[in-house]
């Protein structure tokens, strides 16, 4: 009984696409925790959010023309990435109305040419919502390519990064090119919804962005160490939510998302009023 | 340029939107200088001083700077955000920021902040977290963190805005103390009594230049008029010059507090 037990623990990895699903998985709960931070103490979670559908449009506008799909979108990704982060710098009066108008616009041609063009209910399903058997191994050379080029550039820009964070105007006077530093910002988190999406979906990818991060900021008083909390939580959270969907019969991504919901609520039930506090204050764009 | 100037703002003229914030202002900061730069809100005091560190180019005139100058520049505390999640340490390093600089602070980087924490009295607050230390301490990190590279010239931005009365004097004092050490300091403030007319140098601004000099001879009734829009009376006591707002006497005498 034990060994059947143990045999059906193991069951899932029995299939080659659970395998590869619960490999991109977690590197991409990692991966978005990673990012989440940025995302959370600058307060873009709106940003992120209407990131993901930006890159969306993206997704279906290369589709139909039939263009590689990291190619296409992810060159959109990053050009719209890189304005939001100008429009949002800016200040300017409306630019959350802005960003929201561009990101949904860019949701909506993608929804129309799919339906239009593509082979429609499959595809926006599987965009939407993520979909573990669409992944394939270079989807695992992707996510595993971006993730490590986003740990080098945020250890060689670890301290501009942070500067540029938490007091942006002096870090200007101060040299570091603000403009810059958030333009690579931009394009590291594009990136990561480029190579996330297909596992999590663009509905649900904000989550990932933001639930780990505010999780370990609940945690944590220190940046250093959220940088490492956050992924930890991301990496876990999205491992074992997609191991649980297996057996619940549930999407992988949302059963990633509420995974990483119950962590969060334990967390604020445990972190006391001191931790909570520290959530209360993060701000958003 | 004079040896002795850090930084000349030649006839600058400063818009956003179309819209001029500082016009054509001259305004020139010499080695051992402590100016005050005083005016009502949106009158372009913080425009200036982003001029003068180089952060925003004039649409006219030009802004000269000495060779090499280094410049520490402290924000409004304000505009700070206590609850983001960093020490007092790393605030400090935080402006060695050059691209390749390993995020573990270093040992040299560690001595070299402890020192200047210890000269501003923030000895072993070097772990806390910004949101843990008081008014005046916070106001101080930020000073320490301006001097972490051993400016010429000091930027601040209302560093007594919103603090208690004895935070200011605990401002001034270290700011005192910094001249006297040889730092040239440049601030901003709405404090004419607290701040301003104790210092030797200062500059009233409503997107125009109204005066430059020392307190008791740009502290005159038609100055402060045509600064601030608004009579005021100017007093002496003890030497030195007191500016009363009649704004406040109108109101009292409306509400029947004086005779």
């Amino acid at each position: 009984m034990i060994s059947a037990l143990v045999g059906g623990v193991f069951t899932p990895f029995n299939y080659q696409f659970f395998t590869n699903g619960i490999i991109v998985a977690t590197i991409a709960g990692g991966l978005c925790g990673l990012l989440g931070v940025f995302v959370v103490l600058r307060g873009m979670s709106y940003i992120g959010h209407g990131l993901s559908h930006a890159v969306f449009g993206g997704a279906a506008a290369s589709a139909v023309m039939g263009i590689n799909y990291f190619i296409g979108a992810g060159v959109w990704g990053i050009i719209s990435g890189v304005l939001i982060g100008r429009i949002a710098r800016k200040r300017l009066i409306g630019a959350d109305a802005a960003i929201g108008v561009v990101t949904t616009a860019s949701f909506a041609l993608g929804l129309a040419l799919l339906n239009r063009y593509g082979q429609a209910q499959k595809s926006i399903e599987a965009v939407l919502f993520g979909s573990v058997l669409g992944v394939k191994p270079i989807d695992i050379l992707a996510v595993v390519l971006v993730t490590v080029l986003t740990v080098v550039l945020i250890l060689a820009f670890y301290r501009a990064l942070l500067f540029a964070t938490f007091d942006p105007e002096v870090a200007e006077v101060s040299g570091v090119r603000v403009a810059w530093v958030e333009a690579l910002l931009m394009a590291m988190l594009s990136l990561t919804i480029l190579v996330t999406m297909r596992v999590i979906g663009t509905l649900l990818i904000s989550a990932m962005l933001v639930i780990p991060a505010s999780t370990a900021r609940m945690l944590t008083n220190s940046f250093a160490r959220m940088l490492w909390i956050s992924p930890f939580i991301g990496a876990v959270t999205a491992g074992v939510g997609m191991y649980a969907s297996y057996f619940l019969d549930t999407s992988a991504s949302a059963t990633i998302i509420l995974t990483a919901t119950l962590v969060f609520i334990a967390v604020y039930a445990l972190a006391g009023i001191r931790g909570r506090s520290r959530i209360a204050h993060v701000h958003h764009v | 340029m004079s040896p002795e100037v850090l930084v000349e703002c030649a006839h600058i003229s400063c818009a956003y939107d179309s819209a001029f914030v500082v016009h054509d202002v001259h305004f020139t900061v010499r080695k051992g200088d402590f100016v005050g730069i005083v005016g009502p809100s949106g009158s372009g005091k913080t425009t200036l001083l982003k001029a003068v560190l180089g952060a925003i180019k004039p649409q006219s005139g030009h802004v000269t700077m000495k060779p090499g100058l280094r410049m520490g520049y402290v924000p409004q505390v304000e505009s700070v955000d206590w609850n983001f999640p960093v020490t007092v340490l790393e605030v400090m390093v935080m402006t060695r920021s050059k691209v390749g600089r390993r995020p573990r602070i270093t040992a040299e980087e560690r001595t070299a902040a402890l020192e200047v924490l210890d000269r501003l009295g923030l000895g072993g607050l070097q772990d806390r977290h910004i949101r843990e230390l008081s008014g005046g301490q916070q106001q101080r990190v930020f000073v320490a963190r301006a001097l972490f590279h051993q400016p010429e010239l000091l930027i601040l931005d209302e560093p007594t805005s919103g603090v208690d009365i004895r935070t200011r004097h605990e401002v001034l004092h270290l700011l005192a103390d910094l001249h006297d050490d040889g730092v040239s300091i440049v601030l901003t403030t709405h404090d004419l009594n607290g701040l301003a007319a104790h210092l030797p140098r200062m500059v009233c601004l409503n997107r125009e230049m109204i005066a430059d000099g020392a307190p008791i001879d740009v502290l005159t009734s038609e100055v402060l008029e045509k600064t601030y829009g608004a009579p005021m009376e100017v007093l002496l006591h003890e030497g030195m010059p007191v500016v009363l707002d009649h704004g406040g006497t109108d109101v009292a005498k409306r509400l029947g507090k004086l005779l």
